[in-house]
């Protein structure tokens, strides 16, 4: 460690003893305790609202426990807030970054430091985390703005910075949620060799089977603020942890693929749009989308899938091509949409496709607000109408909401996509648009989703689907092509698929 | 006229240089102050009520002591109160800091035309200016070159400034507070105090720039004395990306701008020259729209700026 830490190295243990957390009458935690033993990693398992996040800030210092103490290196320690958590070499990565994104790597990492100097001499700083990142297994450009990193390498530095701070208890929550599984893999390995090193235990907050039995030698779960289980992940299997988990088997709606593949709905050529940075460009030769198909776009994150759907919804100016959608040029104008039946379901809805501050009804009406029956604008809104669309959509695609006039923002995460996805499978629709439409969401929830979409191809919709997730891909795509460098590198048929392959072109080596 | 006929044309650059340190100095100071507080995350609308401000009570207290020097210590303290005020209060929740930039613009005009009445009559001390024309025969270099002290300090703040938000704690902490709010309570720095702080630097920085207004170019306390400079400065920063040594250079072309009207006039131009008084003006609005982007997000503006958010 280039800076002096404030204990000795090593990993340290860290224990959570009959923990109880109440705010008001709901109780989050019900007399939990967990272990986590010096030098190991320990996954914590749980659906959304399970009481994970509650367990680890109160492990952390965001919030106090009602009940019930922490044990940290076998001595009682009474933890304030997260400042004394640092001193005591607990830290945390969150599933956000917090990272400052327009600081580089180095200065990140020394602006977080407690002590870091009034005057920073560059040289003798960027000599020392040199020696500090020879000393660790992997490695981070610490020259450029964060920003410019991929995601991974974000995540990586999130790490690093907490061994720099001298953390020797790590909590990773949902560590892999923004990373491809290459990634995830590589970033857990590393972690995964640190504990084995002895230089850090970790609890990792995570919704995934593999991972776990990947990577931790214990596991615990919790569901509605109980513990219902834990012990080495080597005696339990994947059946016996979902039980926990969800408390009984998880129900997956399987639907057959009826429909066959008709007319050419969605296709672009030679469409070109600059990237976000802007010194790259996004070059799409050919792409096409049939009716009653799933075409899956696979790729790491930041190869432009993300610049393609804002191609497609209009968001990004074409440098040259064109879309069309049934053999007539698309704009991505509302008209245009309304009369050639396109629908969205962008990623991270509540931000791209919602109003967050309104309520989940008028978010429901969004598609019909502004025109009649027949078809004709008008220029009063039907309070009525919106009110009887917002029950039925709400009852058919089981969405939870206290009541239809409660702000969209109150919603889970689950129950936002649901509403989106109501809206826009509700009427005629002819193209559907997707984009990560599972992102951070819990196991009943994504089933549902996934069901929708697979429903709507089945109807007849033609579907473009666009996930970083490529088990997602291949589960519910009939055909899929590789994104990468921002182009398409790679077609191939779902059915047919080889996993391997598909992964070294997402790689972008092929 | 002999002597401005003896270099000819060359007085139209020549004295569009001199008229560019000039007039630059308040553009400069305004400009590094509004910078510091953007950085920080906070835009500070109010500088050119400060500015005002500053012009007055540095000429008041320049007069009453007959240090000008002190003169621009009162303008500095008149800027940090402003700042002090602009930063409290937009500590608080749903308040937005531009609205409140408009307000204290106005209260501190107000403020500066009521109590600088009496001073529109007296003769304050001069800033002195240094003759770094000494080496040149010919007069119109002598006067290009009498360059005030307040400029030479403001190019060395531009370079302290770009040094301060690399090379030290305060300065990452003001650029991770500007960029991100949460991440600056992650790393246990508490952004409104950072703001609060800048803001107040910011405003002695912009008082500054009034005090040189008042006790060096034009020299007088009068309502009019502003031109616009403290507002002028947000698109200058903008333009500069927040960068102060590109504010410096930004400075500069604005002073020069503003410099164009009256050099044209000197070497005989009668007509249609008061049409390059408004360069400045038609100069901020082209800039804006030939550094604009229909595509790209601003390179360089803080993230947590309520105007870029």
């Amino acid at each position: 460690m280039s800076h002096e830490p404030a204990l000795s190295t090593g990993a340290i243990g860290v224990e959570a003893v009959s923990m109880t957390k109440r705010f008001g009458d709901f109780t989050a935690l019900d007399e939990v305790t967990l272990n986590v033993r010096p030098g190991t990693f320990h996954a914590l398992l749980g659906e959304n609202g399970a009481g994970k996040s509650t367990l680890v800030k109160c492990i952390m210092g965001f919030y106090h426990a009602t009940e019930g103490g922490l044990l940290v290196d076998g001595h009682e320690a009474f933890v304030r807030d997260p400042v004394d958590a640092q001193k005591l070499g607990l830290g945390m990565v969150y599933q956000h970054f917090t990272l400052v994104p327009a600081l580089t790597g180095a200065e990140n990492l020394l602006i977080s430091r407690a002590d870091a100097p009034g005057v920073i001499n560059w040289r003798a700083e960027n000599a020392r985390l040199e020696a500090f990142l020879d000393k660790m297994p992997f490695r981070v450009p610490l020259d450029r703005p964060t920003s410019r990193l991929a995601a991974g390498e974000k995540q990586k530095l999130e790490i690093l910075k907490q061994l720099y701070l001298g953390s020797r208890f790590l909590i990773l929550d949902e560590p892999t949620s923004v990373l491809t599984p290459a990634e995830a893999d590589e970033v857990l390995g590393h972690v995964r060799a640190l504990c084995e090193a002895g230089e850090i235990s970790v609890l990792m907050i995570t919704h995934k089977f593999r991972e776990v039995t990947q990577f931790a030698d214990d596991v615990s779960v919790l569901r509605r603020g109980k513990l219902t289980g834990s012990g080495p992940v080597s005696d339990l299997s994947h059946d016996d942890m979902a039980q926990m988990m969800m408390g009984h088997q998880p129900e997956r709606k399987e639907i057959n693929r009826t429909q066959t593949k008709g007319d050419t709905v969605l296709s672009l050529r030679g469409a070109r749009a600059s990237d976000r940075s802007g010194l790259k460009s996004i070059d799409i030769e050919a792409l096409d989308v049939a009716a009653g198909e799933i075409l899956g776009i696979a790729g790491v994150s930041g190869n432009g899938q993300t610049e393609l759907m804002e191609m497609l919804t209009g968001q990004r100016r074409l440098l040259g091509g064109e879309i069309r959608v049934k053999d007539q040029p698309y704009g991505a104008s509302r008209a245009e949409a309304t009369a050639l039946k396109v629908r969205y379901l962008p990623e991270e809805p509540l931000q791209n496709a919602c109003a967050s501050r309104m309520s989940v009804a008028e978010n429901l009406a969004f598609r019909l607000f502004d025109h009649g029956a027949d078809g004709r604008p008008k220029l009063w809104k039907n309070t009525r109408q919106i009110l009887d669309n917002a029950k039925a959509r709400i009852a058919e695609f089981n969405v939870k909401t206290t009541s239809p006039h409660s702000p969209i923002a109150a919603l889970s995460g689950g129950n936002v996509q649901r509403a989106v996805l109501a809206r826009e499978l509700t009427g005629d629709v002819d193209l559907l648009i997707v984009a990560n439409p599972c992102f951070g969401l819990d196991f009943a929830a994504v089933a549902a989703i996934r069901g929708r979409i697979l429903e709507a191809r089945n109807k007849g919709v033609a579907v473009l689907l666009i996930s970083e997730d490529l088990d997602e891909i291949l589960e519910l795509s009939d055909r899929i092509v590789v994104m990468s460098e921002g182009r398409i590198a790679f077609e191939t048929a779902a059915a047919t698929a080889d996993t391997a392959e598909i992964g070294t072109y997402m790689a972008g080596h092929a | 006229m002999s002597t401005a006929a003896d270099i000819g044309i060359w007085g139209v650059p020549l004295a569009i240089i001199g008229g560019a340190i000039r007039v630059s100095t308040p553009f400069l100071f305004v400009s590094l102050g509004e910078c510091l507080t953007e950085r920080s995350g906070r835009i500070n609308l109010g500088l050119e009520g400060t500015l005002v401000f500053g012009a007055m009570s540095g000429y008041a207290v320049a007069y009453g002591t007959g240090s000008p020097w002190l003169g621009v210590l009162a303008a500095a303290m008149a800027g940090v109160l402003f700042g002090l005020f602009h930063g409290w209060i937009c500590k608080f929740k749903g308040v937005n800091d531009i609205a409140i930039g408009i307000a204290l613009m106005l209260l501190g005009m107000g403020l500066a035309f009521f109590f600088g009445k009496p001073y529109i009559q007296p003769v304050a001390p001069d800033l002195p200016a240094i003759p770094l024309g000494w080496w040149s025969d010919i007069p119109q270099v002598q006067a290009a070159l009498q360059v005030n002290a307040l400029f030479l300090i403001g190019a060395v703040l531009a370079v302290a400034l770009h040094w301060m938000f690399k090379n030290t704690r305060v300065g990452l902490a003001i650029r991770v507070a500007g960029d991100s709010t949460d991440a600056a309570r992650a790393i246990g720095l508490n952004p409104d105090t950072v703001r609060l702080l800048s803001t107040a630097a910011g405003g002695a920085l912009a008082g500054v720039g009034g005090a040189y207004l008042s006790l060096y170019y034009p020299g007088s306390w009068n309502e009019g004395i502003s031109s616009g400079q403290g507002l002028m400065a947000v698109a200058l920063v903008i333009f500069a990306r927040w960068n102060p040594i590109n504010c410096f250079w930004a400075a500069l072309l604005f002073g020069g701008a503003g410099a164009l009207g009256p050099a044209l006039q000197s070497v005989g131009v009668t007509s249609g020259y008061y049409l390059f008084f408004a360069a400045p003006y038609v100069l901020t609005l082209a800039l804006l729209i030939i550094t604009s982007s229909p595509d790209k997000a601003m390179e360089g503006a803080p993230g947590a700026l309520s105007i870029t958010k």
